[in-house]
């Protein structure tokens, strides 16, 4: 009680007593410095732990701070044609691209939404990018004027750091599908390409040719990426160049097409079906190279859709094939002048050869059609009406095996070695060859169905526009290419044949059109056009007839022409599918071989132009037949 | 009185120490803002030092026992200020913390500390029983609670939870119950997420929210105060033993480090001198400390042991909460690592509290 009164005294006093003894707390002050010690030591640990015991992952992450790179993406080579003009060009756009070593994964929808990309896929692509960290992801190319703009107002370090633009070469590709097949495409390397030996110097990411000359070319296109690495403070400015590697633009490749037969031929083939091949059979070089329908290559120059590429896929017609050198087909009677030069050059039938055509024959108790009552036929007769009797006899006479050495001899079964990848080989049969594959003795009437060009055998429009242009200029067959300077080409075949037995098979081919033959619709005036007609029977043909439509099961036409007889620049072949008789090909030959001679003429390469010439009076037609004809008599 | 002042029993360890201290921070600000728009912040830091030291020269003459029988009128000019400061106040970032005019401007909550330190001491020190009376407790936290309060409502709870440490160190020394501790402690722990929960849009602004919220969770708002601490922890992290180097820290000089200069200077430190510097600079800031406590040991009565161990109080709690900040040990609150982050007030501050441990040490042959 008087303790209390005391402090009320005290408390009411005006004065506080300020002085007294201050030691009575000395045992909390020192608890107050066990305290201290102890905040000191909460504190030191925790710089110990980021320190001392991995700074290294803070100094990274300071690092990915502070250095931003950005690839300096390098420009394809230019494709050009013979003559120098541009086939495939780039043109400048820009890129998104996400650096993916500050990415956040909850801006993607942010991002995907702002771009219009599909949120799942981009995610995906995020996730399956398998490059190292710096290298950034392209997100998406060819940007609207919108998008760059979405792009510059949210590249900020608020909103979606990672987000940045490059300027990327894109290329260009001509319209419609012009030389779509030669040229190919590009597109960023697959997984599956990553895993092959071919692709093994590429990144993930990389854009690379994926068909045509875009790929076989690919190490002369492409060029090499630069790169560009800067320190940046906190708003993105950049504050330094750390390191700016210059890109190298890859190479500008010519190629032996020639643009001006291209597009003739193109447009020859408009809403048809089926290839065309023209070549220089003297040095091997393409001329031109269709194949129908196309496919529109632009679709590829940024990452082509899903459902583009699903269409094109699933698509009937197949336009991703390149039938000039992929679509195997039965040659029909365009097989027909190797078959004669066989029979001549083994001896098996001369001048004086001659069957009796009733409008079919039997053999081995089979009964073989000809298209036609001929009477009686020779060798000349034989090419120019096309007589499947005299070539079931001639074949007959030889055997498999004689019409298989010069059917090869010519490149019938084997790749021609052109410059471009997914070449198809073709069948040639022979006993060898259905031995290997079927283990099956070869029958004798097997023989009579491929003497005319049907049965097994199978060929691409390549395979056969070599193959007649190298009997064409007396027997050498040169690899054909579309590089002006292939950098790996076989060299040139040659076989020792008598010339008089290849200007026999020539007259007969200069017959079928110029004498009143199949190949007549070829007949240019003023120009010694050979060739031969042929028609691929489908219904023989298993493997086609599953991928083909109801309505295509119409037979395809071929027509393989070269010209001039004397001394042959071009060789061309048009495969017509369902086209149903091998004449309906011709005039395809016929506008292509004009398109060359007129450029030639106006070129002051020729001496006459074959437009103004009238018909069969110019002197060279009318010398031609006397050599010919001197070697047949 | 003045006869028993003299330049030997000046406490020259203590004031040493600070300005070694300082000496870090001036460095560490330069290093910061070499180049920036705040690039001549470490010349006026300069300015501050030299022109607190004299005012604490000044303020060491007056003898603490005339300041704590100012406490009245010093408390209620306080409240009466921070009251204008928050009607009148000039707000930078949201918040008015400055009064003043023109450029020069006091954040006067920082002064508002020293009030609340003689406050404490000399309400403690007319308790002359063995333990606090729990009506003692109510009116010491309502005196100390009504500055709290004008303080947050600025709003700077950073500043305002620093009179706290000031408040319980000096009832903790005077004697508190630990029964009353006890209850204080549980009402504390019912209050507080009831509180939070019941009045947290009222109380807390949203910054203050999402500081709470990033700081149990930091990559939750990884461009906020969850960004701050984050790039805070790569600074640190990435300056490892011997750090990378006087105006190299990529983290500070590329402005990824928020307020390099101020809040985070430690930061800033820690990422140029690694951990051997940490050690030094929080070494500094041990024996600093210890010398305070050592004057409070010796203080001739409890007012002045009140006032030493006050200031240290309040020290222990800024380093705590801001270098804890600084390693992500501690919720982002936004108060100034004392004698190192550039300020004025807050230097001034400092040093005039410093002069006070002074003032306490130089009379202590009194009796």
């Amino acid at each position: 009680m008087d303790l209390q009164t005391d402090r009320e005294q005290e408390r009411l006093s005006s004065k506080p007593l300020l002085r007294d003894d201050p030691k009575f707390a000395s045992a909390k002050i020192a608890f107050f410095q066990y305290l201290t010690v102890g905040v000191f030591l909460f504190l030191l640990t925790g710089f110990w732990d980021l320190q001392i015991r991995n700074p290294e992952v803070y100094y990274l992450r300071a690092e990915q701070n502070r250095i931003k790179s950005t690839p300096v993406l390098a420009a394809r080579g230019k494709i050009m044609d013979r003559d120098g003009r541009v086939i495939v060009d780039n043109h400048s756009s820009y890129s998104a691209i996400i650096s993916r070593e500050n990415l956040k994964e909850e801006h993607l929808k942010g991002i995907a939404d702002g771009l219009d990309i599909e949120y799942e896929a981009l995610v995906n692509r995020v996730r399956r990018f398998s490059a190292p960290k710096y290298i950034p992801l392209v997100i998406k190319e060819e940007l609207t004027t919108g998008e760059l703009a979405f792009v510059e107002s949210h590249r900020d370090p608020d909103t979606f750091p990672e987000l940045d633009l490059i300027v990327a070469q894109r290329r260009l590709y001509p319209k419609d599908g012009l030389a779509a097949h030669v040229v190919g495409y590009v597109g960023e390397i697959s997984d599956v390409e990553l895993n092959l030996e071919e692709f093994a110097k590429f990144h993930p990411g990389d854009v690379i040719g994926k068909e045509g000359i875009e790929r076989q070319y690919n190490d002369i296109l492409m060029g090499v990426d630069g790169k560009r690495q800067v320190e940046v403070d906190n708003l993105g400015n950049e504050r330094q160049v750390l390191e700016s590697k210059p890109d190298q633009p890859g190479k500008n490749l010519e190629l032996t097409i020639d643009l001006d037969l291209q597009v003739v031929a193109e447009l020859a083939m408009e809403n048809k079906r089926g290839a065309v091949v023209a070549l220089d059979p003297r040095n091997g070089e393409v001329l031109a190279m269709v194949s129908r329908p196309a496919y529109d290559p632009n679709l590829f120059a940024t990452r082509i859709r899903t459902k583009d590429w699903n269409d094109l896929l699933k698509n009937p017609a197949h336009p991703l094939l390149n039938k000039a050198i992929q679509g195997t087909q039965a040659p029909g009677s365009t097989f027909k002048p190797i078959v004669a030069l066989a029979g001549l050059e083994t001896d098996t039938i001369d001048d004086t050869f001659h069957v009796g055509c009733g409008g079919g024959a039997s053999f081995y108790g089979t009964y073989f059609h000809c298209h036609k009552v001929h009477g009686t036929v020779d060798l000349h007769k034989g090419i120019v009406q096309s007589c499947d009797v005299f070539f079931y006899n001639v074949g007959n006479k030889l055997g498999i095996d004689k019409i298989a050495k010069y059917a090869e001899m010519a490149g019938f079964g084997h790749r021609t070695g052109i410059d471009l990848p997914h070449e198809a080989e073709g069948i040639m049969p022979s006993t060898r060859w259905k031995n290997k594959l079927f283990r099956e003795k070869w029958y004798a009437g097997e023989t009579i169905s491929v003497s005319i060009g049907q049965g097994a055998v199978a060929v691409t429009p390549l395979q056969l526009a070599s193959a007649i242009g190298g009997i064409a200029v007396g027997g050498t067959w040169n690899t054909p290419h579309l590089a002006k300077e292939p950098t790996r080409l076989a060299p040139a075949r040659k076989a020792n044949l008598n010339p008089d037995n290849v200007q026999k098979v020539i007259y007969g081919m200069y017959g079928v059109v110029n004498e009143g033959g199949t190949g007549r619709p070829a007949l240019i005036p003023g120009l010694n056009v050979c060739g031969k007609t042929g028609t691929a029977q489908l219904a023989s043909n298993k493997l086609l007839k599953g991928t083909k439509l109801g309505q295509s099961m119409k037979d395809n036409a071929w027509f393989v022409g070269f010209a001039p007889r004397e001394a042959p620049e071009i060789v061309i072949v048009a495969l017509f599918e369902n086209g149903e008789h091998g004449p309906n090909a011709a005039p395809i030959v016929r506008d292509v071989m004009k398109a060359y001679f007129d450029k030639q003429a106006r070129l002051g390469r020729r001496k006459t132009q074959v437009e103004a010439v009238n018909g069969f009076e110019h002197p060279t037609i009318l010398q031609v037949p006397a050599v010919a004809s001197g070697g047949v008599n | 009185m003045a006869s028993y002042r003299s330049i030997r029993d000046f406490d020259w360890p203590m004031f040493v120490l600070a300005l070694a201290i300082c000496s870090m921070g001036v460095l560490q600000i330069f290093s910061a803002t070499h180049d920036t728009k705040w690039g001549d912040a470490w010349w006026k830091q300069v300015m501050y030092i030299m022109v607190s030291v004299v005012i604490m020269w000044f303020a060491t003459l007056i003898d603490y026992h005339t300041l704590l029988a100012q406490v009245p009128i010093l408390y209620s000019g306080s409240v009466v200020i921070l009251i204008a400061t928050f009607l009148v106040g000039t707000k930078i970032f949201g918040s008015r913390r400055w009064i003043g005019y023109g450029s020069f401007k006091l954040q006067i909550s920082e002064f508002v500390k020293l009030v609340i330190v003689l406050l404490v001491a000399r309400f403690l020190t007319e308790i002359k029983t063995e333990q606090l009376e729990l009506s003692d407790l109510f009116k010491l936290g309502g005196l100390v609670g009504l500055p709290m309060l004008l303080v947050m409502a600025q709003p700077d709870l950073g500043t305002a939870l620093t009179y706290l440490p000031i408040l319980i160190v000096g009832v903790f020394l005077a004697g508190l119950r630990w029964q009353h501790a006890a209850a204080i402690g549980v009402i504390i722990a019912l209050v507080l997420p009831l509180g939070y929960f019941f009045l947290k849009d009222y109380l807390l602004k949203d910054y203050q929210r999402a500081r709470l919220v990033s700081f149990v969770n930091p990559s939750s708002d990884p461009k906020g105060s969850g960004y701050q601490v984050i790039q805070s922890q790569i600074a640190v992290g990435s300056g490892a033993l011997w750090g990378r180097g006087v105006t190299r820290g990529s983290q500070t000089q590329n402005g990824f480090l928020p307020v390099p200069h101020t809040d985070f200077i430690f930061s800033a430190f820690a990422e140029e001198h690694g951990f051997v510097g940490v050690v030094v600079v929080l070494g500094l800031y041990f024996l600093l400390l210890m010398q305070i406590v050592q004057n409070a040991q010796i203080a001739p009565d409890r007012a002045g042991m009140y006032l030493c161990m006050g200031v240290a109080a309040l020290l222990v709690f800024h380093v705590l909460v801001n270098v804890g900040m600084v390693v992500g040990r501690m919720p982002v609150t936004g108060i100034p690592l004392p004698l190192m982050s550039s300020g004025g007030s807050n230097t001034l501050s400092i040093f005039l509290m410093l002069g006070l441990v002074n003032n306490v040490r130089l009379r202590r042959f009194v009796n």
